[in-house]
């Protein structure tokens, strides 16, 4: 056994520390992504009652106008991505990232056709150093984000699109499967597709007019879609960052168990060894 | 006495949905009693407290950036937010208040202005909403 027994005894006692932590983070993440799914499941209602109202408008009126539904030629193209603050969540982030920076590559030649809107603390330094041009960013949510944390950014995007700063708006961030799946996804968020009316349009009234509801319900509309795909993008990241640390503490436990077994060879080796010298030795005497 | 399910939910959660009898909201065009079989409607709301007529008692809320819509079996008021007086922090909602009316009396940038007279008529919203109980 070449190795020293020392050195495999140090390793193993570094290994367990490591362990030790990749244990801890992942029951963390455990909790925190029941918790983000409670959140994902409570903000539903408001998502869908949204969506309601606005397809039943657009279904119960016909040739209503409105610049957020129609489709303009597109010169520039803004983007807003969803990212995390912290890493060590296996391939959430570089996922996500890899597939803007694709579609960015294949649709756009210069830095001056797109703009970039940044959630997240890891997609921020990706693009920063690569210089991309960063319109607005938040970094620091807290793991369960309040409507009024991205109120701002997500009204920014909104509003910029409104005023023609650009031409259509995708959202890219990860969609929650389960603990073990998460699909990074690319939504395109404006000009608002013709909303699914399957509902039975009630014939409602409207104050002041079907345009002026419109005017405050659509930009309304979308920031709710960005600040539903948060906190999907939040229960992927506990849901990724929990399967990376449970994988991190399946690898420990195997490399310990194999260090173990090679610590215990060397040891019986070095036992062998001894015993062998003594009986040599008292031969030797006789 | 007949009632109608009032519901009111924010992005975060349902804040409210109980039987009631009645309740008031300032719309844009101008304030709304809504009673059982109100016909059905939709209408963006003020910055202001809803108030709530439940078994004859009376119920405040502040809501804030949210519409209003009537359907014939039940009310549904969305709002970005919304909060029922216990849950409101005076002194943070009159501190709010002072800073947006400094930023007020100072510079004149008129984006600055608006988020300033929102932040204002919020803090304004939540102050009453706690009086008034």
């Amino acid at each position: 056994m070449a190795t020293n027994m020392r050195d495999i005894k140090r390793e193993i006692k570094s290994k367990q520390n490591t362990k030790q932590i990749t244990k801890a983070m992942e029951l963390v993440a455990a909790s925190r992504l029941r918790r983000a799914q409670e959140a994902a499941l409570a903000a539903r209602p408001y998502a869908e009652k949204m969506k309601e109202v606005v397809a039943s408008i657009a279904a119960g009126t016909k040739g209503v106008k409105h610049p957020m539904l129609e489709s303009r030629p597109i010169k520039k193209t803004g983007y807003l991505i969803i990212t995390s603050d912290r890493g060590l969540a296996g391939g959430y982030n570089a996922n996500i990232i890899r597939k803007l920076t694709l579609m960015i590559q294949e649709k756009h030649k210069s830095t001056d056709e797109y703009v970039l809107f940044v959630i997240g603390r890891k997609g921020r330094d990706h693009f920063r150093r690569r210089n991309m041009p960063i319109v607005e960013e938040v970094t620091g949510l807290p793991d369960s984000p309040s409507f009024a944390d991205i109120k701002s950014i997500a009204s920014a995007a909104v509003g910029n699109f409104e005023q023609g700063a650009y031409d259509e708006l995708y959202l890219f961030y990860n969609e929650f499967v389960n603990a073990l799946t998460q699909i990074p996804t690319a939504k395109r968020l404006l000009p608002l597709e013709e909303v699914g009316g399957s509902t039975a349009a009630a014939n409602y009234e409207y104050e002041p007019s079907p345009e002026g509801v419109l005017e405050v319900l659509l930009p309304k509309y979308a920031e709710t879609l960005i600040y539903s795909a948060l906190l999907d993008g939040k229960a992927s990241e506990f849901g990724a960052r929990m399967t990376a640390m449970g994988n991190a503490t399946k690898n420990a436990t195997k490399m310990i168990n194999n260090l173990t077994l090679t610590y215990n060879r060397a040891r019986q080796a070095a036992i062998t060894q001894e015993i062998s010298e003594i009986v040599a030795g008292a031969n030797a005497q006789s | 006495m007949s009632t109608f399910l009032l519901e009111i939910v924010t992005p975060e959660r349902k804040v409210y949905a109980e039987q009631v009898s009645m309740v008031i909201v300032k719309g844009v065009e101008g304030e709304l009693g809504i009673l059982p079989n109100h016909i059905p409607l939709v209408t963006p709301l003020k910055i202001a407290p809803v108030t709530i007529k439940k078994d004859r008692k009376e119920q405040v809320i502040a809501v804030n950036g949210g519409f209003i819509e009537v359907r014939k079996d039940k009310v549904v008021i969305l709002a970005e937010s919304a909060e029922l007086p216990a849950d409101i922090d005076i002194e943070r909602a009159q501190a709010a208040k002072q800073r947006a009316e400094q930023r007020l009396s100072g510079k004149r940038d008129e984006f600055d202005f608006r988020r300033a007279e929102m932040s204002l008529q919020r803090a304004i919203n939540r102050l009453d909403a706690k009086h008034r109980v």
